[in-house]
């Protein structure tokens, strides 16, 4: 990172530290399961003077995905962000509107023709030609397939954007579906969740920025540094479910102790996600719906969340004893002590000795020839 | 009627004194068994909850005490007179073998403040084979002190009182070779119950008969060893007539031993277990090769009246027998559960105690009571 | 007549011992015992079990039961590794580590009293502190009746008493099938507490009934599957498991109150392949054969008083 371009970056972030800035960075890599060496490469990248744009678009959602990028509580590194991937149109935070918006958005896809990332929040409706969603005068539809064809990467932020999340609950009247579904052949980078963590979605640009190249991803397009573990296998109350401690009804002692919410409806077991790792808007710990005593309805994962109702037990979708879980045999016992050994063998000899010592005795009687009888 | 007298002669010889010092440091485990709980002192755990004090002290010790019950069998039954001069020493080693398996329970039994609550009607399970073994043997152990009970008689000079109880002690006799064939097969069936925990080495339907053969066996191996090792110690002569005759029965014994335990093993189909080359197989092969060695010495009429030469058949019979009545209970036990065991320090100093204990008492009562024969100056 | 009268005694012993021997094992059994009129049990079901050991907590609490600490160096809340004198009831796990679904990677298999219909620890035990409940089948243990034999202990196939090794006044624990609960009109606290249905309790026909509706469901479908008891109407909709098509317990050494069923081989859970006759009933049959009503050794001391007696007239 050359001081130039921090000086011109720290001008705009009304004047962070070089400091902070870096360890920003390597919490950056950290969270992305990434050596902390790479921490100068995502610095280096983010404060280059060429970055590509970013292109946001909003069909049916409820802008909480954008809500939760501006959530975080250092405005000056997420400003950093925001300005540093040249978010060059999201409705919800552009300055224009109206006709004036819509041309600014021509205006930077024919510039950045195969260089921009597109973001794409909330569901795609597809029913009746995708009239459920207009903007502009188009259906969202196809500003997507338009805009998207042109994209260097797509990422879908958000359950809806996703799989359809709460737009596609049953029973579905719009036909909403998400961006992957929509859009199939092209790699569609998901970060579900609803709202999805801000720091999944801005681990995932910076990944993309630093290495030119998108994070490793599962078969449903998640990067697996966030989504490659269940909640269940995260979370902190689980030695409460592995020890059978469970709250029964909100509000009970169980409950107030902070036992494991599973027969309270957490969907925990059967949902991907990093949420009790990283938390949310960094306020402390327990700042995730779990740690606040509330079960968590699986708002990552298609057919779990908004679903399979809220307090309906979950089955487990991985078995994960804990390590010191008994095993079927368990060897202990005292086995032979040294002393044990040594005493018991040391009056061994001595009969032996003994016995032996007898029958020379005897031995030599037998010479002398019988005894008299002792009558 | 033998004449019989005390032995005299110093008490407090080196081997006694020797038992003392063991006794003392058997005593102060068995304190701190009874203040710190079982476990303190013992390896028994819940996959062996029955070690050396069970294995050894009643089921082995008893059988080593059932020298008085085969002295009986050929005396009483089997009308053979001339064998009276072994009769006292062998009650005196059954009474003392016997009342110390008794407090061997009371010191292995968890709850032995409620002992008793085996002598109360409304409690008892008569189902229970422990049941019959406890009654048994408590009464037993009873019997024997009143067939002794002539033998204080004599020491005290209580003619009339002897008299008396010679009229009535044929009824405590028969009880004497009635309860140990009842308690010595209940032995074997004990272990009837261990079922698939049992290595089928040792696990049979015929546990009841080859533990009440054994125990026969034993008794008879332990008369003619204490008699042997009696004279060598005391400087007597020894009774060979008695004992050559004794160990003519043994061969007769020994194989009907071998060919009900051989053949039950092998018709069960689990005889090349035996040749495996594992800890199991050859125990096996030890306890029965044991025993039928001294079968092949016995068989000879020439060996049987060698001293040297019955003192090894009977070894070889003490050692073979004893090895099947504690791998029965112990080695060949394996609940599966990945629990092992082996005694402990302070488990073996309680079993060794008992044992001084055993053979301070027997110095103590053949040197101060008639139970040997007055010997005849020559 | 001396060599006569020596003969027949002779003869006498011969044919006593002979009779003894004679009681070859398939004879000497006793008859099967049957199910008592309103025995209750467990259904335990290892494919709905997911290993979170709420009954283990529920046992411990409803029987006062303290925590047990087996690590030395990891210090935990409560981690038992068997049954002990601390824990009446055990979740233990079967895996192939490495594999992450049930069919391949873990099962769970829960172990406490079976509850067995011919149990060996109440035909063992001396003074009746071990005693099966004649109306609904449940053995219990009566501390003041126990002289810590630890017969029980031997005679149990199953290895379910365990000893208070380590305390002056010890007694035998085991699961009670929470009778004390039962009295008071409800129901055992593992299967109370147990969120999946797993371990189920009721009359144990209708366990057998349900369990035998279970081997017939057709793999990976949705069922109903009753909570807690199988009278109540709660039930979780759970997918069918792959059975192994056996329910344990039905007729292993005689049957027991508890019932198992499983998707690997009962023997990989340490629940081993037992014959149907029972140890108890061979041990009792050869009981009965020699001792019943005290005939024969009646018989047998009147002969020994007889021959005694004649000897010692004979003497005198």
């Amino acid at each position: 990172m050359k001081e130039q371009d921090f000086a011109r970056i720290s001008e705009h972030l009304n004047g962070v530290s070089r400091r902070d800035f870096m360890k920003f960075c390597t919490v950056m890599a950290v969270g992305m399961g990434l050596p902390l060496e790479v921490a100068p490469q995502i610095a280096a990248a983010v404060t280059a003077p060429q970055r590509p744009p970013v292109i946001w678009l909003s069909g049916s959602a409820c802008t909480g995905c954008t809500e939760s990028l501006l959530r975080p509580s250092h405005p000056s590194l997420e400003h950093l962000i925001l300005d540093l991937i040249s978010l060059d149109y999201n409705e919800t935070l552009n300055t224009g509107a109206g006709h004036q918006a819509e041309a600014a958005l021509q205006a930077s896809i024919q510039k950045n023709a195969g260089k921009f990332i597109l973001v794409v929040e909330g569901a795609i409706p597809m029913k009746d030609g995708g009239v459920y969603c207009m903007i502009g005068g188009k259906p969202f539809s196809e500003t997507v397939r338009a805009t998207a064809a042109k994209a260097a990467a797509v990422i879908a932020i958000g359950s809806c954007a996703s799989w359809g999340g709460v737009a596609a609950a049953k029973p579905n009247p719009t036909g909403a579906v998400g961006a992957p579904e929509f859009l199939k052949g092209t790699t569609v980078v998901t970060i579900p969740g609803c709202p999805p963590n801000a720091y999944n979605f801005l681990s995932t640009v910076l990944h993309f920025l630093t290495f030119k190249k998108l994070p490793a991803l599962d078969e449903k397009g998640r990067p697996k540094f966030a989504y490659g573990r269940l909640i269940h296998e995260n979370c902190e109350r689980r030695p409460h479910f592995d020890a059978g401690r469970f709250a029964l009804q909100f509000g009970d002692e169980g409950h107030r102790k902070g036992y494991c919410l599973y027969k309270l409806g957490c969907k925990g077991p059967v949902t991907f996600a990093n949420c009790p790792a990283i938390l949310f808007n960094e306020i402390g710990p327990g700042a995730w719906p779990v740690g606040t005593g509330h079960p968590c309805f699986g708002c990552t994962e298609e057919g779990v969340g908004f679903h399979i109702p809220i307090h309906t037990q979950a089955d487990l979708k991985y078995i994960t004893p804990g390590a010191a879980y008994p095993h079927i045999v368990t060897e202990r016992g005292e086995g032979p002590s040294v002393g044990a050994v040594a005493l018991a063998a040391g009056v061994a000899g001595v009969a032996l000795g003994a016995g032996v010592a007898v029958a020379r005795n005897l031995g030599k009687s037998d010479e002398q020839g019988s005894s008299s009888e002792g009558e | 009627m033998q004449e019989r007298q005390a032995l005299g002669g110093k008490l407090l010889t080196v081997p006694f004194k020797v038992c003392a010092a063991i006794v003392l440091i058997g005593l102060f485990f068995i304190g701190k068994r009874f203040i710190f709980g079982i476990g303190s002192v013992s390896n028994m755990n819940d996959g062996y909850p029955w070690g050396i004090w069970i294995a050894y002290d009643v089921v082995v010790g008893t059988a080593l005490a059932c020298a008085g019950y085969s002295i009986a069998l050929i005396v009483y039954v089997f009308n053979k007179g001339e064998y009276s001069p072994l009769v006292r020493p062998a009650l005196m080693t059954s009474m003392f073998g016997y009342t110390l398996a008794g407090i061997s329970v009371i010191f292995d039994i968890g709850r032995y403040w409620q002992a008793y609550n085996i002598f109360l009607p409304w409690l008892s399970n008569l189902h229970s084979v422990m049941f019959e073994v406890a009654l048994c043997i408590g009464t037993y152990i009873l019997v024997l002190w009143m067939e002794f009970g002539p033998v204080l008689l004599d020491k005290f000079k209580a003619d009339q009182l002897k008299a008396r109880l010679n009229r009535i002690i044929f009824v405590f006799i028969a009880l004497g070779i009635l309860l140990p064939t009842m308690h010595q097969s209940s032995l074997g069936t004990m272990m009837l119950m261990a079922g698939h925990k049992l290595s089928p080495l040792w696990w049979s339907g015929f546990l009841p008969l080859l533990f009440l053969i054994t125990a026969v066996v034993i008794g008879y191996a332990a008369v003619i060893f204490e008699s042997l090792v009696a004279a060598i110690a005391f400087k007597r002569p020894m009774e060979m007539h008695l004992l050559s005759k004794i160990s003519a029965l043994m061969p007769w014994l020994l194989g009907l031993y071998l060919v009900i335990r051989l053949e039950d093993v092998n018709l069960r189909g689990y005889l090349p277990l035996a040749f495996d080359g594992g800890l199991l197989g050859n125990l096996f092969l030890l306890e029965n090769l044991l025993l039928l060695a001294a079968l092949l010495i016995l068989v000879y009429p020439a060996n049987r009246q060698s001293p040297r030469l019955l003192f090894i058949a009977s070894c070889a019979m003490l050692l073979g027998g004893s090895m099947y009545r504690f791998n029965t209970y112990i080695v060949g036990f394996d609940p599966g559960t990945g629990w092992q065991y082996f005694p402990s320090v302070p488990e073996l100093f309680i079993t060794f105690g008992i044992i001084a204990a055993e053979v301070m008492a027997y110095l103590w009562f053949v040197k101060t009571l008639p139970v040997l024969p007055r010997l005849k100056k020559a | 007549m001396k060599i006569r009268r020596r003969d027949f005694l002779k003869g006498v012993a011969a044919s006593g011992l002979l009779l003894a021997a004679e009681q070859t094992p398939a004879q000497a059994k006793r008859a099967r015992k049957d199910l008592p009129p309103n025995a209750v049990g467990i259904l335990y079901d290892s494919t709905l079990c997911i290993g979170c050991r709420v009954c283990e907590h529920g046992c411990k609490e409803a029987n006062n039961m303290p925590m047990e600490h087996t690590n030395p160096k990891e210090r935990m809340w409560d981690d038992p590794q068997d049954l002990s004198a601390k824990t009446l009831n055990i979740v233990k796990r079967y895996g192939v580590a490495g594999k992450k679904d049930s069919v391949e990677g873990f099962a769970f298999i829960k172990r406490h009293c079976m509850h067995c219909i011919d149990p060996a620890c109440v035909s063992a035990c001396p003074v009746s502190a071990l005693v099966k409940n004649p109306e609904n089948g449940v053995v219990t243990y009566n501390k003041k009746a126990c002289i810590g034999c630890r017969y029980c202990q031997v005679a149990c196939p199953y290895n379910i008493p365990k000893f208070q090794w380590d305390s002056p006044f010890p007694e035998i624990t085991k699961c009670q099938l929470c009778s004390h609960l039962l009295a008071k009109g409800g129901i055992s606290a593992c299967c109370a507490v147990c969120p999946t249905g797993a371990s189920l309790f009721g009359p144990v026909e209708k366990l057998r009934l349900e369990a035998k509706r279970r081997l017939a469901m057709e793999p990976g479908v949705y069922y109903d599957f009753p909570v807690a008891n199988i009278e109540s109407t709660e039930v979780q909709k759970h997918r069918a498991g792959g059975y192994v098509k056996h329910v344990y317990g039905e007729r292993e050494l005689g049957g027991s109150q508890v019932l198992y069923l499983a998707g690997v081989p009962f023997a990989n859970l340490g629940l081993p392949d037992l014959p149907e006759d029972s140890y108890v009933a061979l041990a009792d049959g050869i009981q009965y054969a020699i001792y019943k009503g005290m005939v024969y050794p009646l018989v047998v001391l009147g002969g020994l008083i007889y021959i005694i007696r004649n000897r010692e007239e004979k003497k005198e």
